[in-house]
Order: structure tokens, then sequence, then C-alpha cells
């Protein structure tokens, strides 16, 4: 098993690339072709990342050996991670069969689409430092090309918004690499772990580690530095939006930022409590920002901030318990967000608006989306069964657990305020009264009724994870890789 | 469905001086592009550099002599193929690696023992990637210039005008 | 000493960023901030008196090592100039789509999305 895993690790990367690169190739005036390539690629990415559940690897490219070669690291984490991009990303794959009929350019979406995945998949696997930066940059030009590419009003100021604040991250994040590159003389991540490990965190490395926190903080919206987010993933088309808030944001920010403060720079009192005050602020001011939206995309944009807040808090706490709940709600987060997303967008395909002020009684048009909506909505906000639920539940016993009462509290409180403007959601998009504006309402298309079948499936099937035969494998074992600080992947 | 694509021909490029310079110059300066490729892995160079000499030259020609007869040398559809066949191209070569024994992507399945150093054709399937990365980033930026010049889309409003934004502020003023 | 010239320049370019009022030089800007970071990254590898890292036919491995500049930041910042390159392409494009959707090039008027 473990054989196959290891060669499996550079497909990962390789087959989206070729992939978008054949689209491009062949199926340019065929887009039923490039769909299907996307949906299959999807499909295989996702069967090959189950697959590669309890496997462990290191893949030396071209041959070299480690510390002159490039590697590609395969742990619990990544395989946590790479489940989450492939399944939520064949989810998205299908629902924009028909979604994105309207666009003309159609195949260039699947193009983008699998190059982002690419760019997402080559961040999770990487093993040293520059191709980390090099991946991350595919995959963020891929997601402002696909922010932009509706080419309405809103969607190119929105891009431009973000493309300003993606390229000054990238900046202070290859500032980063220059400087560890300066100290250390090597950009192999267990390389640079051993060193810090011998010699201690002094303060150009400290400075190093502060503009990284800085440059990831961007790309995974925490406040203050959260402004592009509101703007870009409204603005963009539904699957884009459900890929960006669901995964994107994931797996470039918080995903290097537990990689970088857990694995590498090994983290003391001072990161812990960083992270911390950092989630608690972004909890409380997305929550509070998202109860006052009437676009509901925006709503949504603002509770995507609202959860990471909690993620980093997680993260931050520094416990076993307080890392399991931030990866679950990690996990929880993509798969609810992405449905809700999903939901807006069909909320919009039928309906041609956003604004919760023109929307009510979409139960009885659109039976899919209300039911899979009301799935989405009741797991965010942390009602019992669902998963929402155990993944906040696990994050406040960890706070309490570390003694961090207040941190708790607020923890609970912002979980009150996701239920009070997912219940508006509810209330005025779907059960109230239908309104006379809207009569001429289109029912989903079979495409994206099934794709939000299935996010809801995995949202219910995921909250009977914590059961204790099926956490093992791939929720603890990402929890042990996150707090073997130090030496990882050996 | 799709828009409508205008070319904006704007006269037939520059003067005389200059289309005959370029005449003569094309020639060399993608000699020189292509140097830069081959020998990449000996000297400084390499694809990105050699790729770049390359597509200046093609704008050059486009510069000098308009967007119809410098599209008429190096065509956008080409340069689209072009650009997904190299890097298609650079992934085979990587693909090929893991066959061998032991192999590894972008194993160098070549060895340089039997072929020495220094030579052209030492290095393995580095200057393989080199020449597949030159015709990428040729014909990358030659699309990117072409797109950014020379293709006008009109761009469709969501009320339905042909109106830009542009031709509003025309119209208000 | 020299590294701080090169902060000074990422710093000119933050300024750019934050003061400029019209896309095209918000995009300028963020070159320049690039240039800074790749000049860094390539005196990183600097050695006082260092040769070029290009092997003669008759040098030996020691000797290279001990006389050349480093060669990996001059690989890495050729890599990033590409991205860069990457990126500035897509601005551009961007900025091109802004003028022709909203008319103008002046950032504080591109404001539909506030809230």
């Amino acid at each position: 098993m473990s054989f196959d895993v290891q060669n499996l690790i550079p497909v990962f990367v390789a087959l989206p690339l070729g992939m978008s690169l054949l689209i491009q190739l062949v199926a340019r005036r065929l887009r039923p072709l490039a769909e299907l390539l996307s949906i299959i690629t999807m499909l295989m990415l996702a069967l090959m990342s189950i697959s590669a559940i309890g496997g462990q690897g290191i893949y030396h490219l071209g041959g070299w050996p480690t510390p002159v070669g490039i590697d590609m690291r395969l742990d619990g984490l990544a395989t946590l991670l790479l489940m989450t991009v492939s399944i939520i990303g064949f989810g998205v794959s299908l629902y924009s069969v028909n979604y994105m009929r309207r666009f003309s350019a159609g195949s260039h979406f699947y193009s983008l689409f699998l190059l982002m995945v690419t760019g997402m998949n080559g961040v999770i696997l990487a093993g040293d430092l520059f191709n980390l930066y090099v991946f991350l940059e595919v995959a963020a030009i891929a997601s402002y090309a696909l922010v932009a590419f509706g080419c309405a009003h809103e969607e190119l100021e929105a891009s431009f918004k973000y493309i300003v604040l993606g390229s000054l991250s990238s900046v202070l994040i290859l500032t980063g690499v220059a400087l560890v590159y300066g100290i250390t003389g090597t950009l192999n991540l267990t390389h640079i772990a051993t060193r810090i490990a011998e010699s201690g965190m002094e303060a150009p490395m400290l400075l190093a580690f502060g503009l990284f926190i800085c440059g990831f903080a961007f790309k995974s919206a925490l406040v203050p530095f959260h402004a592009w987010l509101p703007d870009a993933h409204p603005s963009a088309p539904a699957p884009v939006s459900a890929m960006l808030s669901g995964v994107l944001v994931k797996a470039i920010g918080i995903y290097v930022l537990a990689r970088l403060a857990f694995n590498v720079f090994g983290v003391g009192e001072t990161e812990l409590s960083l992270l911390r005050w950092l989630g608690l602020l972004s909890m409380v001011a997305g929550g509070l920002l998202a109860v006052g939206q009437k676009d509901i995309k925006r709503l949504f944009a603002y509770s995507s901030i609202s959860q990471l807040g909690f993620m980093v808090l997680g993260l931050g706490l520094g416990t076993p318990l307080g890392i399991v709940g931030a990866l679950y709600h990690l996990v929880n987060h993509a798969m609810f967000k992405s449905l809700l997303f999903l939901n807006a967008g069909a909320v919009e395909y039928a309906t041609g608006t956003r604004n919760l002020r023109e929307l009510g009684g979409l139960n009885r048009l659109l039976p899919v989306t209300g039911a899979t909506s009301l799935v989405g909505s009741m797991s965010i906000a942390g009602i019992p069964p669902f998963n929402g639920f155990w993944s906040k539940l696990i994050i406040v016993l960890a706070c309490v657990e570390s003694g961090f009462y207040g941190f708790a509290v607020a923890a609970v409180l912002v979980s009150i305020v996701t239920l009070a403007y997912q219940l508006k959601v509810q209330r005025m998009a779907f059960f109230a009264g239908l309104p006379k504006t809207l009569v001429a309402v289109r029912r989903e298309p079979p495409m994206m009724a099934l794709a939000m079948i299935l996010l809801a499936l995995g949202c219910i099937s995921l909250s009977f994870v914590l059961l204790s035969g099926l956490r093992e494998p791939w929720l603890i074992a990402a929890a042990q890789q996150v707090l073997s600080s130090g030496v990882f992947g050996n | 469905m799709s828009e409508p694509h205008k070319l904006r021909d704007r006269g037939t490029g520059m003067s005389m001086t200059v289309k005959t310079v370029t005449r003569w110059l094309k020639g060399p300066i993608l000699l020189f592009g292509i140097y830069l490729v081959i020998y990449g892995h000996i000297t400084p160079g390499g694809g990105f550099g050699g790729g770049v000499v390359i597509a200046s030259a093609f704008i050059l020609i486009m510069l000098a002599t308009g967007e119809r007869a410098g599209l008429s040398v190096f065509s956008k559809a080409a340069a689209s193929r072009l650009d997904s066949v190299g890097l298609l191209i650079f992934l085979l070569l990587g693909w090929l690696g893991t066959w061998w024994a032991g192999g590894y992507f972008f194993e160098n399945f070549i060895q340089t023992a039997e072929t020495g150093h220094f030579t052209v054709l030492s290095g393995g399937i580095i200057p393989m990637g080199n020449l597949a990365l030159g015709l990428k980033v040729a014909s990358a930026l030659f699309l990117v210039f072409t797109v950014l010049t020379a293709f006008h889309i009109a761009v469709e409003s969501p009320t339905g005008q042909e109106n830009t934004g542009a031709q509003q502020r025309e119209n208000e003023k | 000493m020299i590294y701080s010239l090169c902060l000074l320049l990422i710093l000119i370019g933050l300024y750019g960023v934050v003061a400029s009022r019209q896309t095209l030089k918000i995009v300028v800007s963020l070159l320049i901030m690039n240039h800074g970071v790749h000049l860094l990254l390539l005196l990183v590898g600097y050695r006082q008196g260092g040769n070029p890292p290009i092997v003669d036919p008759g040098a030996t491995m020691t000797n290279f090592a001990n006389g050349a500049v480093d060669p990996l930041p001059q690989a890495l910042v050729l890599t990033a100039i590409v991205i860069g390159l990457g990126v500035l392409a897509l601005m551009v494009a961007l900025c091109v789509r802004l003028y022709e959707r909203y008319g103008t090039f002046d950032v504080t008027e591109i404001r539909r999305l506030r809230g």
C-alpha cells in the first residue's frame, strides 16, 4: 500500500495540469468534452486521495537525494486536505456543468479550474519552501482569473482588488522565503525545521516568521487582512465562490499556517497566543458583520471569515483536542460552506437576484435547494446532530480545558450569532411567502441538484466521523502530524 | 453566441525605415533566441530567457508591419496550440522518467557519461526541457501581447446595450 | 547595507500601491515591489568577489564551490520573475476590461461594491 502511495504523489499535481492543457488543446469548441474531462479528473483525484489514507511518504523528484533535490511529502495532514480538495472539487465540477452554460467561454473555465486544483495540490504536497510559493502563485493566478470570469462590473472590480492584495501578500511571502534561505541556507522544510530546533529562533528568523504569518493571514482572510474576501467571493460565479471559500482559502491559507507554525518553525507561547487572538478577532468581526448583510453571498463570505476564525482559534490552542477540533471544523466548513454557496448560486440561477429582500418562499419552487440549504444552515449554525455542532463543541471544550474561559464564551456567543444570521437567510429566502415579483422561476437543473445532494450527504456523513472506528485513520492522524513539531514526514 | 472579435487595424504599421530594418533584424533576433534556448544548459539562458527573445522577434514583426501581417506570420490559434503542446511535452518528459528503472518523475534518464560534458548534447533531458519551455514561453508571451493589443472584444453590458462604459462617458459629456 | 536599499525599493512600491489613483499606476507599483523582492532574493546568494556560477571545462569542483556565487537564488529569481510576468499580464488585462466597463482608470470611481 505504501509503495503505491509513494508513486501516486506526483500524479496529484501532474494529472490536473495535464488535463487542463489537454482541454485547452482539444476541447476548445467542444464544451461537453471539457466538462467530461474535468469531471473524470476530479473523480480520479478523489479516489486517489481516499486510497492514500494512512500512507506516508517522501517522493524525490528526479531521483535526487534530499538536500539537493525537490521533495514532495505526503502525511496525515496532507491526506486530509487532499481529500477535501478533491471531493469538493468533484461536487463543484458536477454543478458547473449546468451553471456555466450561460458563459460563452466555457472550456476556459474548466482549464482554469483544473489549474487551480493543480496549484492547491502542489501546495499541499510541497516539501520545500520555494515550491510552496510557486504552486501558491499558480493557484492564486487561476483564482484571480476565475473571479473575473463573467466580466461583469462587480466581478472585474472584485478581481482587481483581490489581485492587488494577493500580490502584496505574495511579496511578503517571498521576502520571508529570501530571509529563511539567507539564514539557514536551505529551502527544504525538514532541514529548516531541524536547523531551527537546534539553534532556536533568533531575530531574523522571527522576522521571517512574522512575514509568513502576515502573508498567509492575507491568503486565509483573517481579520485585519480580510478586505478582499467580502468582494471577491460574492462576485465570482457560484462554483468559483464555492471552491474559493470552501477549499482555496483553507488549502493555501490555514494549511500552510499550520504547517509553518507547527511543523517548521515550532510554536512557543507567543505564536500560539497570536494565533488565538487573530482567531478571536476574525470570529467576532466576521460574525457581527454578517448579520447586517442583504446579499446572500456577501453574508456567506463574512460567515466564512468568522468560521476561519474558529479554526485558527482551535489551532492556536495548541492542545490535541484543539487541533482535532480545528481540523474537523476545516473539513466540515469546506463541506457546508461550498454547499451553501452552491445553493446561493442555484437561487441566483433560478430567480436572477441575490438580494434577500426580494426573495422568499423558495422552498416550494426549488425543493432540492431548500432542503440542502436547510441541512447546510443547520450544520454551520451548530445544531446537533449535524457536523458543525460536533466541531464547535470540540473547540469550545478545548478552550475550557486549556483554561481560556473568555475565548470559550466568545466562541459560544459567535455560534449564537451564526445561528441568527443563518436563520435570517432561511426565513427570508426560503420560508417566507412568495413575493409577487418572483413568478418566473426556473427549477434547478439535474446536475446542479445532484451536486448539492452529494454535498449535503457529505455533511450528514461527516457528523458520524467522530465514532471511534472512523476517526482514527484520517482525522487523528492529521492532528498527530500537526502536533509532531520539528521534523515531519520522516 | 460568441462575442465578435474586431481586428483593430490602425493602418499598415510603422514607417518604411522601421519596416526595412525589421526585415533585416528579425532573422538574427530569432536566431539569437533559438541559440539561447538550445545552449541553455551550458551557458546562462535556457527556456525562459530564450523564449522571451523569440517572442520579442514576433512582437517586433507585428509592431512594425501591423496587426494583420503580424498575425499572418504567427496566428493566434497556432500560438494557443503551441502553448499547450509545449507544456504537455514538458510533462511528458517528466512522466517518461517514471518508466525507467527506479524511475522518478523528471528523472534524468539519459546518462551524461556517454555523451560527455559541456557539449550541446550533454545534460540528459534538460535540453529537451529547455526546448519545450522555450516553445511555451515564446508562444505565451506572443499570445499575451496579441490579445492585449490587437483584439478588441466588444463587451456586452448587462442591460443588453452595446454601449461600453467608455462610450457612456462620452455620451454624457 | 545593500539589503536596506532593497527594502527601500519595496517600500517605494508599497507607497505607490497605497497612494495611486489610477489602476495602471498601482500595477506599476506592484511591479516595483516585485523587483525589490527579487533583488533581495538574488543578493542573498552573493559572495564578495565571487565568480559567476559557470563551470569551465578545466575547473575542479572545490575551486568552483569556493569561488562562485550561489546559483540557487538565481534560479529562484528567474522563476519568480516569470510568475510576476504572469500576474502582470492578468492585471493589465483586468485594467483594460475595467476601463471598458467603468469608463475610467480612476480607482476612486470604481466602487460599486461596498458594505
